[in-house]
């Protein structure tokens, strides 16, 4: 009765009743392609791991470069089931990354950012510059050899970019050089300023997809049936929620995430230095645009491209208008997104055989 | 005012202004003239100054005579200056070989070689002279080549012997440091051997001529030559340079000691010390050889076919023992770090982290090497002092390779275990989902 009797407390103060009946009210849905719906709720899913694992991480990594390899050292053999801890935050980023992608690209190629849905696909390409800032900061963050040279090539190549570059570089690293300064700033990123932006982001993403619903490709709008959002969708993701659970479990016990050696400045950069998978493909094409080209700077150009190819991801809503009125248009932007897929993977691959 | 007029105006004009300008460039032509013609009056006077008739005709004639004239212009002396009046006199100016070779101008010739260390002492052996070209360098190498063997040789008459040419040439002698000097670290051992290894020449004085093939075999000449340290000792770091000789029995320690301090120490306060000089044992050369000094292993130690204890020990006596005793410790202690290493590999390539253990295992590394420089005490107790920390050392790193292997095995317990309920609880939110779904209405069409 005591719990009734509170349930209705609350229900009169937020409303509870309401939001479950439209809860109940709402439907997805239910086509040959409905398996895509899933990776926005697991990339979400994703995310709450790492908040609560790097929650618990905070509580005993020491962010300074005197103290930072050490305390995850610490974490790593010392904490019960630090290791795990670890391991899980280190794995479920890339895992995120992974969906994250995945996420992105059935969206593009269902053309599913067209009206009313162009600020939830702006919305989404931000998340992804921030989870990838969340990987570039938090790589440094053990403060090891690998992490310390991939950051200072990391940042030497955001330098290169015309008139802001030097500036960048000095907010990025705190100075002109890759120091306990940077690993601070990069912690105050990771932990601060990342997860307040994503935080406001994720709320405005999944804001507007209960606003406007999930999309219908073209060619399934006429023949589709419906699933309820609750429980049927929702169970369906708690499955996938807890295989994830399962997978990252595997992977903290079998492949642990490396600690490596402590970073020092005045070391020789190791051999085989590369940045996280998902910087790879561009890294590798770095590589291979000549020194010179014509007269402006091969590095200097490859980046513009990179930094335009993001401007362009973001006002894709804006330019690939009515597919179905324009479906040649749309064509070009599917085989764009194909060899976009095909260049990731190839120069991910030469990267890592390299 | 037609276009003719207009031009010739702007003619008068052009003049009207470079006129002043034209009465400038006379003025500084006049100086320029001055100025070069002091230039080339002060050029020849210091060419005139500078001239070396003794090079300018040497260099013209063939053979032995001319050699000296082509090879100064590699010489230290010439690049500091000096020149071939400043050793032989004479007077370079002259072109007349008469009034150039003028013993009243102080023309020495060609020194004996008897006088040669005293000729080049002229100039090295003066203190304040040389402070003008380096202050650092020494001022007696006259009187050290006087007590070397050379030296004293020498003074009998007898010419065969080194003297200062032989080691550092004649004409295009090279600073030391300098990677072409005969006497720089790496060329050392051959310059010695141009003499040394001559059966002929040493048969007079009756010493071996197979120093140097046996200092090519040594772990002194891989050092100095495979990786090129040049601190790594060639002939003279023991014999002395200048002063070159044998250390007799009684030194040969003190030489050694000069790099293996520590080992020398110990060695003077050991039973062996009273023992050797005793017998007239070399002290270090007695086990280690002298030029074909190996890199000592361990076999050296102990009682086995290659150690050198028993050479004098024998079954049953202490020494025998001791040295049986100090080589098991040390063999104890090497399987001891070995164990560790195993296991720590083991459990770090199966993802484990061990680095800590890891590095903590370089302290019984260490104390292997420190033991194996204690052996010189010939006392297993003084040996026992590092082995024991260093074993207790080793023995924590294995329990803590141990443990990560346990680690690893809960690990993979607790993920079957895991995974088991985490599966589980997914087949019964998929039963349920089953459950309501069969139990729903099937689903619109639209």
């Amino acid at each position: 009765m005591r719990i009734a009797s509170f349930g209705r407390w609350l229900d009169e103060r937020l409303s509870i009743s309401t939001i479950a009946r439209t809860a109940q009210k709402k439907e997805v849905p239910l086509h040959r392609q409905s398996i895509w719906y899933y990776f926005g709720g697991m990339t979400l899913f994703l995310f709450v791991v790492q908040v609560v694992t790097g929650i618990l991480l905070l509580l005993y990594y020491r962010p300074s470069a005197e103290n930072a390899f050490e305390s995850v050292q610490f974490i790593m053999t010392e904490v019960k089931f630090g290791w795990l801890i670890r391991s899980i935050h280190s794995w479920s980023a890339n895992l995120m990354i992974l969906t994250l992608f995945i996420h992105m690209f059935s969206v593009y190629f269902m053309t599913a950012y067209n009206r009313p849905r162009e600020l939830t696909w702006v919305s989404g390409v931000v998340l992804l510059f921030l989870s990838v800032g969340f990987g570039f900061s938090g790589y440094l963050l053990p403060w090891n050899e690998v992490s310390f040279f991939a950051t200072k090539v990391g940042t030497d190549i955001a330098g290169d970019i015309p008139v802001v570059g030097r500036t960048m570089l000095r907010f990025l690293r705190g100075g002109d050089e890759v120091t306990g300064a940077t690993l601070t700033r990069f912690f105050g990123f990771h932990v601060a300023v990342l997860p307040a932006l994503a935080t406001v982001f994720i709320g405005g993403h999944v804001l507007l997809v209960q606003l406007h619903g999930m999309h219908v490709p073209a060619r399934y709008e006429k023949n589709y049936r419906r699933m309820k959002f609750f429980p049927n969708f929702i169970m369906r993701d708690l499955i996938g929620w807890i295989l994830a659970i399962g997978v990252l479990a595997a992977l903290a016990a079998i492949f642990p995430w490396e600690l490596g050696v402590k970073a020092d400045a005045f070391a020789p950069a190791p051999a085989g230095i590369k940045p996280e998978w998902y910087f790879l493909f561009m890294f590798q094409t770095l590589k291979y645009i000549p020194a010179k080209i014509l007269f402006f700077d091969g590095e200097v150009i490859g980046i513009l491209f990179f930094t335009l190819a993001g401007a362009a991801l973001l006002v894709i809503p804006f330019i690939n208008r009515s597919p179905e009125q324009f479906p040649r248009r749309n064509k070009i932007f599917t085989v764009i997104g194909v060899i976009a897929i095909l260049y990731i993977a190839v120069m991910t691959v030469v990267g890592y055989l390299a | 005012m037609n276009k003719k007029q207009s031009l010739l105006g702007a003619l008068k004009a052009g003049c009207r202004y470079w006129r002043p300008l034209g009465e400038c460039w006379g003025r500084a032509t006049t100086l320029l003239l001055f100025a070069g013609a002091l230039i080339v009056v002060s050029a020849v006077n210091s060419a005139a100054q500078n001239k070396s008739s003794c090079i300018e005709c040497h260099t013209r004639l063939e053979g032995k005579i001319g050699d000296p004239a082509r090879s100064i212009k590699d010489d230290i002396h010439l690049s500091r200056g000096l020149s071939c009046n400043d050793c032989h006199g004479g007077d370079p100016t002259q072109d007349d070989k008469v009034a150039a070779k003028d013993p009243r101008k102080g023309y020495l010739g060609r020194p004996r070689t008897v006088d040669i260390p005293a000729f080049c002492g002229k100039c090295h052996n003066d203190a304040s002279f040389m402070k003008k070209f380096n202050p650092a360098l020494r001022v007696d190498q006259e009187k050290e080549y006087a007590s070397s063997v050379h030296g004293k040789l020498l003074r009998t008459g007898n010419e065969k012997v080194a003297t200062c040419i032989s080691c550092h040439g004649v004409h295009g002698i090279r600073a030391i440091s300098d990677a072409l000097s005969s006497v720089y670290p790496l060329n050392v051992a051959d310059t010695c051997a141009k003499c040394h290894s001559e059966s002929a020449r040493m048969a007079e004085f009756k010493i071996p001529t197979d120093q140097y093939d046996k200092y090519k075999r040594s772990v002194h000449a891989k050092a100095l030559y495979e990786r090129q340290d040049l601190s790594a000792p060639t002939c003279n770091d023991c014999h002395g340079n200048h002063g070159a000789t044998p250390p007799g029995i009684a030194s040969v320690a003190n030489v050694c000691g000069q790099c293996h301090a520590r080992q020398a120490e110990l060695f003077q306060a050991s039973a062996h010390k009273v023992a050797f000089d005793n017998l007239g044992f070399g002290e270090c050369i007695k086990c280690h050889n002298n030029h074909e000094i190996a890199a000592p292993t361990d076999e050296f130690l102990g009682t086995g076919d290659k150690s050198v204890c028993i050479s004098c020990h024998k079954q049953g006596d202490k020494g025998f023992v001791v040295a049986g005793e100090m080589r098991g410790r040390i063999d104890g202690l090497l399987v001891q770090i070995d164990k560790s290493q195993g296991i720590l590999d083991r459990a770090e390539r199966a993802g484990m982290e061990v680095s800590r253990p890891k590095f903590e295992l370089r302290d019984a590394i260490d104390g292997v090497t420190h033991a194996r420089v204690l052996i010189h005490t010939s006392s297993t107790l003084e040996v026992d002092k590092v082995i024991g920390p260093a074993s207790s050392v080793a023995e924590k790193t294995y329990k803590a390779g141990e443990d990560a292997l346990a680690e690893l095995n809960f690990r993979r317990k607790g993920l079957v275990v895991s995974l088991f309920f985490i599966l589980f609880l997914a087949a019964v939110v998929y039963l349920k989902l089953r459950q309501i779904e069969s139990r729903q209405t099937a689903p619109t069409a639209q």
